[in-house]
């Protein structure tokens, strides 16, 4: 009960704070203070207090777009575990429910952008679409994996079976995994190299240029459930990158906590030695992740 | 002994490499042309036992094929004195150096008995012959050697390829792998047959790429048609002739297999014949005469390679005629070569009436297509009538009138290139150039096809002992 | 150690895909680069030591990891060229088809008659994978630089068969057989810089006087 209940708190709160980090982190390589660790939440609790406006032209799928892609994204966060301990909901086949909700609010999204009939924010809904294409194979190799090593269709299972045996026994295919799931974790996330969240040029965004006629709560919901985002496709890379359990349930907590935050670093490390890529050479890596997690597939069932 | 072959043109293209002038270097090729052949020469008579380890053992097989080397190397070493005297604004490095380093591997491909040793020494005749295809540095001969390099380069990689499975077939059958040829046939019974197969199918593949049986032919008439007529001599009738050592060295396995022989002598037919279709096709009406000599190149290893998938009593026809083959190419890249140089075109829009031109070349190139069409008394009629008769015996019907009839659109498809070259007036209006014949250009050639004419009236006696030791190791009861 | 061998040959054939999938040359001289070394460590792992392997393994790294890529790139800077452009074939495909071909090669290997001792390594799949990739590099791009890269990694397949019978290729052969390989890339070098000059491009589709009028 008391993992339930820390799971549901670690996953409502925790996830801003790995954008703050990023940002933190990204401002040390540029050489400047930055924004506090804390300016993620800042900035929500201040546009939740703003008031909306909405286009005349738009209906109410525009409004439920960040509705349900939030949720699509909470549920989604409570089907994996964290840190070792079983989720909250599980059973068998809840991968392919998993991997859906994230259909689910990428539809809501770029309807939403498809619904202001805005010619980027079409473009945008393009981009997006064209390029989750190309990343869910990856996620759904990887996920199906896991599986055939864990032999488990629980994600439960699936994704608290790495130990450090496995990773010795077959070292090769794991990483193979880690490098396609963080491949997945930066296209999904809209982070660079595919897509920069800071660019301020219409043009070159993906998705945030999805999300430009937001504004108020609705823009907070839409910040708030990318951060949430990132956190549970972070929480699957961890959980397969790391595989280590004590044993201790809040020092397994701890460590999780402390792999998040590293992960974070990384991110932001990632984000600050690498350039966008061109547009046309985006496909080029989602079809190369696919293809490292289509390999590992292939190591573990010979 | 046997290492002074391998040693001496080594030390040679020190020797060419130290001199300074380009005037004086190619006379190093005649003194080791000269040194190589003596040597041989007594090494035919009485050749040493096999070396103790194995690898090492100039056997009959070896004899001919080296035989028809230092010949015609000889040759084409005075040969070259008399060409590099024309090509004096060239520096002639290279090409000396490339020539008697690629002396050194032909050598070494004939007796060694070790597979993975004559794959090296194979490897080695190909790279060393890149830079002398390139000798005329355009960009005609550049693009010639870029893809006789990157074609036999990938070709004979495909051959290690298939050594290794030769290799690996042996480890499967007792965990003992092993290149050497001697315990290969031993235990050739044993060998796992799907690896052999494998083995089999690459090797030929590999060294068919080198010995440039169709359709793996691409490079050879543009490498053929841009390098120098005596660098195509050695192509044609050195280079050829070690590949198709390498394929002799597989078929005594398959031979001892008992089972793969079958498999390997088809594929040899069906390639032997693929390739002389192709050159009858592409010999017609060819306006380039040293690309139509590529062609005819083809169509000579295609008939080495019936002859071998024939077996019996061809086997003494495609060993002969590897020797009449390598000989006769030789007098014609020569003469043509000579040609090339006077009208400074290999075209046939421009060369006309050469015989009046050039009475010797003319008239040697003339006696060349003669023989080389397996027109009596030359020796090449010869072992093209022991192959086409074997085959009626042996009872290939098909076979036997296919190469018949090759051969009849060979000849008339060469025919029109060379008439017109050889007879006629030549035209008035070419440029005059420096080029006469003169006994160092023309000696040479001449002497070997005097040769060819001797083979072919009156074969001495140790060749014909040479050549029916060579058979009865491909399997022909003496 | 076979299972570090094992995850080293993982890492020669992802090599193979980023060859496939990058344009830069310089990149792709790196990764056959890195390919060679890991070939030069791979028989160390899988035979006792002796002296003829440190001489196969000092002899490899060598040839195959540090001069065969300097005289590559080396060529490369002479022509002043940095990207492949316009292969034949895009690079995602080639990219899907490398990937197609290493599956093959995986049900391939499992079909072949293998000794016991090897039925579980990954060396024979690695090598028919990383000879394939060889052979589409070669057939689909249009640079002479890139088609001697393609030759590279088919030359780099073949080795990683051979490394399951070291015995049967003595040292004399094996170094012939390295000091061929290295005399061969060295002449070609030669030539791309004869090509580079002649026709102020590497683009091996100029190379098309010599045909059949």
């Amino acid at each position: 009960m008391t993992d339930i209940i820390i799971h549901c708190a670690v996953a409502l709160l925790f996830p801003p704070l790995l954008l703050g980090v990023i940002g933190k982190t990204k401002a040390a390589f540029a050489g400047r203070v930055g924004a506090p660790y804390f300016q993620p939440y800042y900035d929500l609790i201040k546009l939740f207090r703003k008031g909306s406006v909405f286009s005349e032209t738009t209906s109410w799928v525009f409004r439920a777009g960040p509705v349900v892609t939030l949720s699509a994204t909470l549920i989604a966060g409570l089907l994996i575990p964290l840190g070792h301990h079983d989720a909250p909901i599980s059973f068998s086949g809840d991968l392919i429910l998993f991997a859906y909700l994230f259909g689910l609010s990428r539809f809501f999204t770029t309807i939403a952008a498809l619904d202001t009939g805005s010619s980027f924010e079409g473009m945008g809904a393009a981009r997006e679409v064209t390029f989750s294409c190309l990343a869910e194979p990856t996620l759904f190799f990887t996920l199906i994996t896991l599986a055939r090593i864990s032999k488990s269709l629980t994600l439960s299972d699936i994704l608290t079976h790495p130990t450090p045996m496995i990773w010795l026994a077959s070292g090769a295919s794991m990483l193979l995994l880690a490098g396609a799931l963080f491949i997945t974790l930066l296209a999904e996330n809209s982070r660079i190299p595919f897509d920069d969240p800071n660019t301020h040029l219409e043009l070159t965004m993906i998705h945030e240029v999805m999300v430009l006629d937001h504004s108020g709560p609705a823009f907070g919901i839409i910040l708030y459930g990318a951060a949430l985002k990132l956190f549970v496709l972070g929480a699957v890379f961890v959980n397969v990158a790391l595989p280590f359990a004590t044993g201790n349930a809040l020092l397994d907590w701890a460590i999780f906590i402390a792999a998040m935050l590293s992960l974070a670093m990384t991110i932001g490390i990632v984000e600050s030695v690498m350039a966008r890529l061109r547009m046309t050479r985006i496909p080029q890596l989602l079809v190369g992740a696919t293809i490292l997690s289509a390999f590992a597939l292939m190591l573990v069932l010979r | 002994m046997l290492y002074a072959l391998v040693l001496l043109p080594l030390l040679g293209a020190l020797c060419a490499w130290i001199v300074p002038d380009n005037r004086w270097r190619p006379l190093v090729l005649p003194v080791i042309a000269t040194i190589h052949s003596i040597v041989t020469a007594i090494l035919l008579g009485n050749a040493p036992p096999p070396s103790p380890a194995g690898w090492i053992w100039l056997d009959p097989l070896g004899k001919i094929v080296l035989l028809c080397i230092s010949l015609l190397f000889a040759v084409c070493a005075f040969y070259a004195v008399g060409y590099l005297s024309y090509r004096r604004e060239r520096s002639n490095r290279v090409l000396c150096m490339g020539l008697l380093v690629c002396l050194s591997a032909m050598s070494m491909v004939t007796m060694t008995q070790h597979l993975g040793l004559l794959w090296v020494a194979l490897e080695t005749t190909t790279v060393s012959m890149a830079p002398l295809i390139y000798f005329n540095h355009n960009a005609r001969s550049i693009e010639a050697t870029w893809k006789y390099l990157l074609l036999c380069s990938v070709g004979i990689g495909l051959a290690l390829l298939g050594l290794l499975f030769l290799a690996y077939s042996t480890y499967v059958a007792h965990h003992d792998a092993t290149l050497l040829l001697g315990p290969l046939m031993f235990s050739a019974r044993e060998l796992n047959p799907a690896w052999l197969h494998a083995a089999t199918i690459f090797l030929l593949v590999g060294y068919g790429t080198k010995m440039g049986l169709a359709p793996l032919h691409a490079w050879k008439p543009d490498a053929y048609g841009e390098a120098p007529g005596l660098v195509g001599a050695l192509l044609a009738g050195g280079l050829v002739n070690c590949a198709f050592l390498a394929i002799l060295r597989v078929y005594q396995i398959c031979l001892a297999s008992g089972t793969e022989i079958r498999f390997f002598q088809q594929a040899l037919l069906g390639m032997g014949l693929i390739s002389m279709a192709f050159a009858a096709v592409f010999m017609a009406r060819q306006a380039d005469f040293k690309r139509m000599l590529a062609y005819s190149s083809v169509e000579h290893v295609g008939i080495l390679a019936i002859g071998l998938g024939l077996g019996k009593g061809a086997l003494y026809g495609a060993l002969f005629h590897l020797l009449n083959n390598g000989l006769t190419k030789g007098v014609l890249f020569l003469s043509s070569g000579n040609i090339h140089r006077s009208y400074s075109n290999k075209t046939t829009h421009v060369v006309k009436g050469a015989l009046t031109r050039l009475p010797w070349s003319g008239g040697l190139f003339l006696a060349g297509f003669i023989a080389i069409t397996g027109s009596p008394p030359f020796s090449p009629f010869i072992s093209e009538y022991t192959i086409v008769s074997s085959a009626f015996i042996d009872g290939h019907y098909l076979v036997g009138g296919l190469f018949l009839l090759f051969l009849v659109v060979v000849f008339i498809g060469m025919a029109l290139t060379v008439l017109p070259m050889v007879m006629g007036a030549p035209p008035a209006n070419i440029e005059p150039t420096d080029y006469e014949d003169r006994l160092l250009t023309v000696g040479p050639p001449l002497f070997m096809m005097a040769l060819i004419l001797l083979l072919g009236v009156w074969p001495p006696e140790f060749l014909v002992t040479l050549l029916k030791d060579g058979s009865a190791m491909l399997g022909v009861q003496p | 150690m076979i299972l570090l061998a094992d995850q080293l040959l993982v890492l020669v054939m992802l090599i193979n895909l980023v060859m496939l999938g990058t344009s830069r040359l310089i990149f792709s001289i790196r990764a056959v680069a890195v390919q060679g070394v890991i070939l030069g460590i791979l028989p160390g792992l899988i035979h006792p030591f002796s002296g003829h392997l440190a001489g196969i393994t000092v002899g490899i790294i060598l040839a195959k990891g540090i001069i065969i890529p300097y005289l590559i790139s080396d060529a490369v800077r002479k022509a002043h060229i940095r990207r492949e452009v316009e292969p034949f074939l895009g690079y995602v495909p080639t990219l899907l088809l490398g990937a197609v071909f290493t599956a093959l090669s995986f049900a391939f290997a499992e079909q072949l008659p293998l000794a016991p001792e090897h039925k579980e390594l990954l060396f024979v799949p690695a090598s028919i994978a990383t000879l394939l990739t060889g052979f589409l590099v070669l057939t689909t791009r249009r640079k002479a630089i890139s088609q001697v890269i393609g030759y590279l990694v088919m030359e780099n397949g073949i080795f990683v068969f051979g490394l399951l019978l070291s015995e049967a290729m003595p040292v004399m052969v094996e170094a012939g057989a390295l000091l061929d390989l290295l005399v061969g890339i060295f002449v070609m070098g030669i030539v791309i810089n004869h090509i580079s000059r002649e026709f102020s491009s590497l683009d091996t589709s100029r190379l098309r006087t010599l045909k059949e009028e």
